[in-house]
């Protein structure tokens, strides 16, 4: 019953049904009620049913995620603590990036799911006070011989373009995957990155009693109620199309005109606190941002500019009416932030004030319709948390056992080159980014090595490295190698740039974490994400879990995606990958196990991922990414790149097609699948002058990693002996063109 | 030599602009608001950057010509001042009647991001004067609707009178529907109007102005405005 004496409206009666229906479970509803001492509103309801959903309250991963390493070195807040990850870079100077997932909505509207996937994670960036600088995005679908998946990718790769390009972020880098377990649950991660100046950066926490509570930017619609808690928190099945209304619509010219706005309230100071709001809405940003510092506040939702005059309570709570910031401003500087808002057309309502008694207070039509406990509500306080049941999946039984002797000393046929090269996971992306503007604001470098290098116009002479990386068929076989694997990897794409791996946000997608065989897989790529960025000191800046990516057939691959940030200290001392001169030697550095388990060999070849995932050894990563950058910053070398998909025939044709028409001549001894399409970790291809050659071995040999003479640089030719032999431009059209190829077939 | 940037709302390259001609080019320059209804008295040339203005919501540029500035750029202009548009700024320019023609979705119906290669039709104009005839320029293009339309008998008038600036070439400088990226006629990718003081082009000089980027060949176009005006 609800306690008149506090006389609350509720619009109907709750009871343990209608908390059901919203998602929540009888026993959090028992505790929530135990919280609040009574039945609660149908709007506190709502509230609860979306601060508690996964999407919002981690609930089945936080006691996990707090295992990772998330402090310490240049990190200025802890991973969790703000609304982005901020590392200190020098100079005065922070950078802010965070990644994160709009899975479902891009599943069921992929342009406006992606679009707002890009909008959510730039607004992340811009409330800590950062201006964005760049965007990246990994995207996974299904193969793309399909129907659906051209729709999707189409969609996807649409709205991102939109969103971005309108916006005015250059989008550097990213990873494309295409494979089946993603046919019915596409991911879209979205990271963004900013730079502050370290005494520039906004709070999310609210503070101070009287301070006015502010709504700037777009008015609240109907769009969005319940992304987190229904669309985010659940699978794939039959209802799932229905749920298209969930989605949110961006609106990127908007999202400019905040941004600008933003910045200026925060450089203006009159910003206490400052929050952007995405999912869960007004719910999760007056929670939040009173949750941290046990605050409260009063709220009018009379006053809160609406798309449609009879929306409910609950509806404005819930809404997910994209670009919009909830902001406390100092008690007096009214007038300077409603001037500054109205310089740039962005409208801003005062809708409350902050309270010192720790509730949400919040009116509609003159009557209270929630009085919460801010803290009760959020991640950190009073939300539940998890330890779920946890157990070693039936498949690895079978994909451990799998055989690849035989396959591993076949002699290779020239055939299966082709066809991995212009599969769509390893082909030129060009068709898709050739649709982002990759330039705006002049400070990209280049996008075209293993990490996107930017140019920070704030400190003349200093960059970043930006990449993001998983390759999920190693987590499938193995998550705790391949959770270690995509933070060495990532981490070794930025050193091959010339970069130091300074820190990492991830973005998790997994399936329902109720399933004790994807727990398993939770639990383990979490150990090897934090085993590989202990080793490599590169603390988790922050990032978000995305659960329930399934449909009702089968869970998607685990797929910890990683987005790694490398600083430059001396633009001069960069490192590319493409040939340089005919007269350079080609050298491995590294050791080659000739691994094929996981590999693109054994998917195109045997039509299975299987087999064991490569092998990976920090410390041996940890020398190979030592030599690379002893070896660039010494000029040693004049290109590199690492080995990945598609092993080291992929990776030297990567070399020639990037390359003004310089090929190689290879040889090896004792040719065999595994030799040539093995995924063994740890190893990258350089190019040096025959003068350096003593340098190279030298600075090798001090680090105790292998190095061997593969081959030379030559003019037009790409050749490995009794291999294969052909021009590099054969190799550059069926490599540039085979995605758009697909594309065009009906 | 002090150029004007001008800021719409959703204006996005205007930074850029103004860190080309001045932080790389070593000019001053300053930025005009679109709520301005008065342009400095000192201010040389005005460049219209590109960008989103006004979301591009409707059509592209067609609401920026309504703002208050444009006003002025237009009484700028027809007093003879010197004004480029870059991307959005072209198509501002040809929305409100500075230059003809319109700017159409490319035909491949998509966004294009990618380094172009320009030939340079005309040297002499105050726009070109540090470049060579013919010269191939690497200038990348950002652009969705970048696709230049005109009346047969606007083509011919700026064909016959030398306003074609640039073309959309191959590095060698061959000029044909392989090297057309988005369906220009005539492969246009720069105009200039008839008295010579306003050039509108697609592709985006202040991203190649700086060495560190790549490639400069964007720069000298304003250093041959600085140095038309000297």
């Amino acid at each position: 019953m609800i306690d008149n004496s506090k006389n609350l409206y509720s619009e109907i009666e709750v009871t343990v049904e209608t908390a059901k229906e919203l998602g929540l479970t009888e026993n959090e509803y028992k505790m929530l009620c135990k919280n609040i001492g009574r039945t609660p509103t149908y709007t506190e309801l709502g509230v609860y049913s979306v601060m508690w959903s996964e999407h919002c309250s981690y609930k089945n991963s936080i006691k996990l995620l707090k295992t990772l390493p998330r402090s310490g070195g240049r990190l200025l807040v802890e991973a969790g603590e703000e609304n982005a990850g901020l590392v200190d870079i020098g100079n005065g100077y922070a950078i802010c990036f965070k990644i994160e997932s709009h899975n479902h909505p891009s599943a069921i509207e992929p342009f406006q799911g992606a679009a707002t996937g890009v909008g959510g994670i730039l607004r992340d960036i811009f409330t800590m006070g950062a201006r964005p600088i760049a965007a990246l995005n990994s995207l996974r679908f299904g193969e793309l011989d399909n129907p659906r998946t051209k729709f999707l990718l189409n969609g996807v790769v649409e709205g991102i373009s939109h969103y971005g390009n309108c916006f005015g972020v250059p989008t550097v880098g990213g990873e494309i995957y295409f494979d089946k377990c993603y046919h019915d649950n596409p991911l879209v991660n979205a990271m963004a990155v900013g730079i502050v100046k370290t005494d520039k950066t906004a709070s999310a926490a609210s503070k101070g009693k009287g301070n006015p509570v502010m709504i700037i930017g777009s008015s609240t619609g109907r769009d969005g109620i319940h992304g987190a808690s229904l669309l985010a928190s659940r699978e794939f099945d039959e209802q799932t199309e229905n749920m298209r209304p969930t989605v949110q619509v961006g609106d990127p010219f908007a999202e400019k005109l905040l941004l600008e706005a933003t910045l200026e309230l925060i450089e203006a100071g009159v910003i206490v606190g400052i929050q952007d709001m995405g999912a869960a809405g007004i719910s999760c940003s007056t929670s939040e941002m009173s949750g941290r510092t046990g605050h409260g506040m009063i709220v009018n939702l009379d006053k809160v500019p609406l798309r449609e005059k009879t929306m409910s309570a609950y509806e404005i709570m819930l809404s997910e009416s994209q670009e919009r910031m909830l902001a406390v401003i100092e008690k007096g500087k009214e007038q300077i932030a409603i001037d500054i808002c109205h310089k740039w057309d962005v409208p801003c309502t005062e809708i409350g004030e902050v309270t010192d008694d720790g509730l949400l207070h919040i009116f509609r039509n003159n009557q209270k319709v929630v009085e919460l406990n801010a803290e009760d509500l959020v991640l950190g306080g009073g939300a539940p948390q998890y330890d779920r049941e946890s157990k070693e999946p039936e498949y690895l039984k079978e994909t451990r056992n799998f055989n690849l002797e035989e396959i591993r000393i076949q002699k290779p046929m020239e055939g299966d080159f082709w066809e991995i090269l212009k599969s769509p996971t390893i082909a030129s992306k060009r068709w898709i980014f050739e649709q982002y503007d990759s330039q705006v604001r002049t400070n990209t470098v280049t996008i075209k090595g293993d990490a996107a290098i930017v140019r920070l116009k704030e400190i003349p002479g200093k960059a970043i490295a930006l990449t993001t990386d998983c390759n999920s068929k190693y987590t499938y076989l193995d998550p705790y190698k391949g959770g270690m694997i995509a933070v060495a990897e990532a981490a070794r794409n930025v050193v091959c740039t010339g970069a130091v791996p300074v820190a990492i946000t991830n973005c998790l997608n997994f399936g329902n974490p109720y399933d004790p065989e994807v727990y398993w897989q939770f639990k383990e790529a979490i150990r090897g994400m934090g085993d590989a960025c202990r080793a490599l000191d590169t603390p988790v800046t922050g990032g978000n879990v995305s659960f329930h990516n399934e449909s009702q057939k089968h869970a998607v691959y685990p797929t910890p995606t990683i987005g790694m940030l490398g600083i430059i200290d001396d633009l001069n001392l960069t490192m590319s990958m493409n040939f340089k001169s005919e007269e350079d030697e080609i050298f491995l550095i590294g050791n080659n196990r000739e691994e094929l388990g996981g590999s693109e060999y054994v998917k195109h070849y045997a039509e299975k991922v299987s087999g064991l995932a490569p092998e990976i050894n920090m410390d041996e990563e940890m020398r190979l990414q030592k030599t690379i950058l002893a070896l660039i910053q010494s000029k040693t070398i004049n290109s590199a790149h690492d080995i990945s998909e598609g092993g080291l025939a992929i990776c030297l044709a990567e070399k020639a097609i990037s390359s003004d028409n310089l090929g190689c001549m290879i040889q090896i001894d004792d040719i065999n699948v595994g030799k040539l399409f093995g995924e063994s970790q740890s190893r990258v291809v350089v190019s040096c002058s025959p003068a350096k050659f003593g340098e190279l071995v030298n600075t090798c040999s001090a680090n105790n990693v292998p190095v061997q003479k593969i081959g030379d640089v030559q003019k037009e030719i790409f050749e490995i002996e009794n291999y294969i032999k052909t021009d590099i431009n054969s190799i550059k059209i069926k490599y540039n063109n085979a995605i758009a190829d697909i594309m065009k077939e009906k | 030599m002090k150029f004007g940037v001008v800021v719409f709302p959703g204006s996005n390259c205007d930074h850029d602009a103004f860190s080309a001609v001045s932080l790389n080019a070593g000019y001053s320059a300053q930025y005009l608001w679109h709520k301005d209804s008065q342009i400095p008295s000192d201010i040389d040339a005005i460049i219209l950057p590109g960008g989103f203005s006004y979301g591009d919501y409707l059509r592209c540029g067609a609401i920026a010509r309504f703002s208050p500035i444009m006003k002025e750029v237009v009484n700028f202009a027809d007093r003879g001042g010197y004004v480029i548009g870059i991307c959005n700024g072209f198509q501002i320019l040809t929305e409100s009647g500075l230059l003809p023609g319109v700017l159409l979705r490319n035909n491949s119906m998509k966004f294009i991001c990618k380094d172009v290669f320009l030939k340079v039709e005309n040297n002499t104009s105050a726009f070109t004067n540090k470049l060579i005839k013919g010269d191939i320029l690497r200038i990348p293009v950002a652009h969705g609707e970048g696709n230049y339309f005109a009346e047969d008998d606007i083509i011919q008038e700026l064909e016959d009178n030398n306003r074609v600036i640039f073309r959309y070439a191959s590095p060698e400088g061959n000029v044909d529907d392989s090297t057309n990226l988005n369906g220009s006629i005539n492969n246009i990718a720069g105009i200039i109007n008839k008295n010579g003081n306003v050039l509108g082009m697609m592709p985006h000089p202040e991203r190649y102005s700086d060495e560190i980027l790549g490639c400069n060949d964007g720069i000298n176009i304003f250093h041959s405005l600085a140095n038309y005006l000297k």
